[in-house]
C-alpha cells in the first residue's frame, strides 16, 4: 500500500511539472491569411511567397490546441499547407536551386480542393478538365483506355461496404501497375484489410503516400456503399460453438 | 501483495513519464508537400545532397502510367536504385530530362536539393506517421 501511494504521489508531481509549462502556450495569434510571409534569416535576398495572401487587419485568436490538450494526439496540431520548398523542411535551404523550385500553392490555383494530402481534389480536377496531364510521355493527343466498372467488396465489420471505381483508376494508370502483382483479377482472390493498407501494401501501394490518403476524413471515399438494412455482425466461431448460446 | 514484487509500479511510473516527456522533447517532421519522395541511396556516400522528387509537379503534367508503367518505375520510394549514368543513359529521370521534354541534367541542384543526411522515405506517407519511426535517421556528417 506505501509504495502505491508513492508512486501515485510521484505520477501526479510528473503531471504538474510536465503539462505546466506545456499547458502556459495559451493561444497564437493566427493572421487571417494563414501562415503569414516572413522574411528568411538566411535567406536575405530570397522574398517567400505569399501563401494565401494575408490581409494584416484581420487577427483571429484561435485557441492553440497543442497547448491546451498536449496529450492527445488525435486533435489537429498547427500544419503548414503546401509550404514553398525553402520553408518545407526537407529542401536544403543553403542549396541555390532550392529557390528556383516551383511552390506548390502556386501550381494549385484553380484546381478542386480536398481536406487532405496536397489540398487537391486529383480526381475531380481531371474530370472537371481542369488539369490535362500527359497519358504518353512524348504525345499529348493520346487518350487514356478508361473501364467503367465498379467493385464492391463486402466488408465483415460494421463499417459501410467498399466500393472500387476502376474509371478514377484507369485515367491515372494501366492496368499492368495494379494487375497482377498487387491485385490478382480475381473475385475474392484478395485479402485485403486495412492494417495490410496502413504499412503499405495492396491499396496502401498508393493510398496513403500519392494518392488520398487514409485519414478519418478520407474513410467515406471507398467505403461508401452503406450496409443492407437487415444487416447483422458476423458470429463469431467461439459464439457459433458454444452449446449454450 | 504489492511489497513483495520490488519495482513492479515504479517501472510503469518511469516508462509512462519518459514516454511522455518525449513526446515534447522529439523534433517535429517536417511539413513539406504531400508525396514528397527523398532519395538517399548513393547521394550522402556521393558527396552530393539527395533528391528531393515532388510527385505533385510531376503529376500535374503526367499521369501515374507514363512513368510507372512506362518507364519501369517501381512504386517503392528508393526501389529504382537510380544512378546519373542510367539517367544519361535515358532510362528513369533521363527520359524525360533530357533537354527536350523537360530541363536536362546540368541542373544539378534542382533535384539535388535535399537537406544532407535525409533518409530516403516518403514525406506524408501513413507508415511515416506511424507512432514507432518507419525508418532509422541516418547520423549526419560533418
Amino acid at each position: 500500500m506505501k509504495l502505491r501511494s508513492k508512486s501515485m504521489l510521484l505520477s501526479f508531481a510528473l503531471t504538474l511539472a510536465v503539462a505546466g509549462p506545456a499547458c502556459s502556450q495559451g493561444y497564437v495569434e493566427i493572421h487571417s491569411g494563414g501562415v503569414a510571409a516572413k522574411p528568411l534569416s538566411y535567406a536575405p535576398d530570397y522574398t517567400p511567397v505569399d501563401e494565401v495572401a494575408p490581409s494584416e487587419q484581420q487577427v483571429l485568436h484561435v485557441a492553440q490546441v497543442a497547448g491546451v490538450n498536449t496529450f492527445n494526439r488525435n486533435l489537429k496540431v498547427d500544419k503548414m499547407k503546401n509550404a514553398p520548398p525553402p520553408e518545407d523542411g526537407i529542401h536544403d535551404t543553403e542549396n541555390e536551386g532550392t529557390f528556383v523550385l516551383q511552390a506548390p500553392i502556386e501550381a494549385y490555383k484553380g484546381l478542386p480542393v480536398s481536406e487532405f494530402g496536397n489540398y487537391v481534389d486529383w480526381v475531380k480536377a481531371i474530370d472537371e478538365k481542369k488539369l490535362a496531364p500527359r497519358w504518353d510521355r512524348v504525345d499529348s493527343s493520346e487518350e487514356p483506355f478508361v473501364m467503367d466498372l465498379d467493385i464492391v467488396r463486402e466488408v465483415k465489420a460494421s463499417v459501410p461496404d467498399v466500393v472500387f471505381p476502376h474509371r478514377q483508376h484507369t485515367e491515372w494508370l494501366a492496368c499492368q501497375n495494379c494487375h497482377p502483382a498487387i491485385f490478382i483479377p480475381q473475385k475474392g482472390a484478395n485479402q485485403i484489410n486495412m492494417s495490410a493498407i496502413l504499412l503499405g501494401q495492396k491499396c496502401g501501394v498508393c493510398h496513403g503516400k500519392v494518392s488520398f490518403p487514409i485519414t478519418t476524413k478520407s474513410c467515406k471515399k471507398c467505403h461508401s456503399k452503406p450496409k443492407p438494412a437487415n444487416w447483422q455482425p458476423p458470429l463469431s466461431d467461439a459464439t457459433l460453438k458454444n452449446p449454450w448460446r | 501483495m504489492s511489497s513483495k514484487i520490488k519495482h513492479s509500479k515504479w517501472k510503469y511510473v518511469l516508462l509512462g513519464a519518459a514516454a511522455w516527456v518525449s513526446a515534447f522533447l522529439l523534433p517535429q517532421a517536417a511539413h513539406a508537400e504531400y508525396a514528397d519522395v527523398v532519395i538517399n541511396n548513393y547521394a550522402d556516400a556521393a558527396g552530393i545532397r539527395p533528391v528531393v522528387f515532388p510527385h505533385w509537379f510531376h503529376r500535374i503534367r503526367f499521369r501515374c502510367k507514363v512513368c510507372h508503367a512506362d518507364l519501369g518505375f517501381e512504386f517503392k520510394a528508393g526501389g529504382n536504385k537510380i544512378t546519373m549514368a542510367k539517367i544519361i543513359d535515358g532510362k528513369f529521370c533521363g527520359a524525360c530530362h533530357n533537354g527536350e521534354i523537360a530541363w536536362s541534367v546540368e541542373n544539378c541542384a534542382m533535384c539535388h536539393s535535399g537537406i544532407p543526411g535525409t533518409p530516403t522515405h516518403f514525406h506524408g506517407s501513413t507508415v511515416q506517421r506511424l507512432i514507432a519511426p518507419a525508418y532509422k535517421p541516418v547520423e549526419q556528417k560533418k
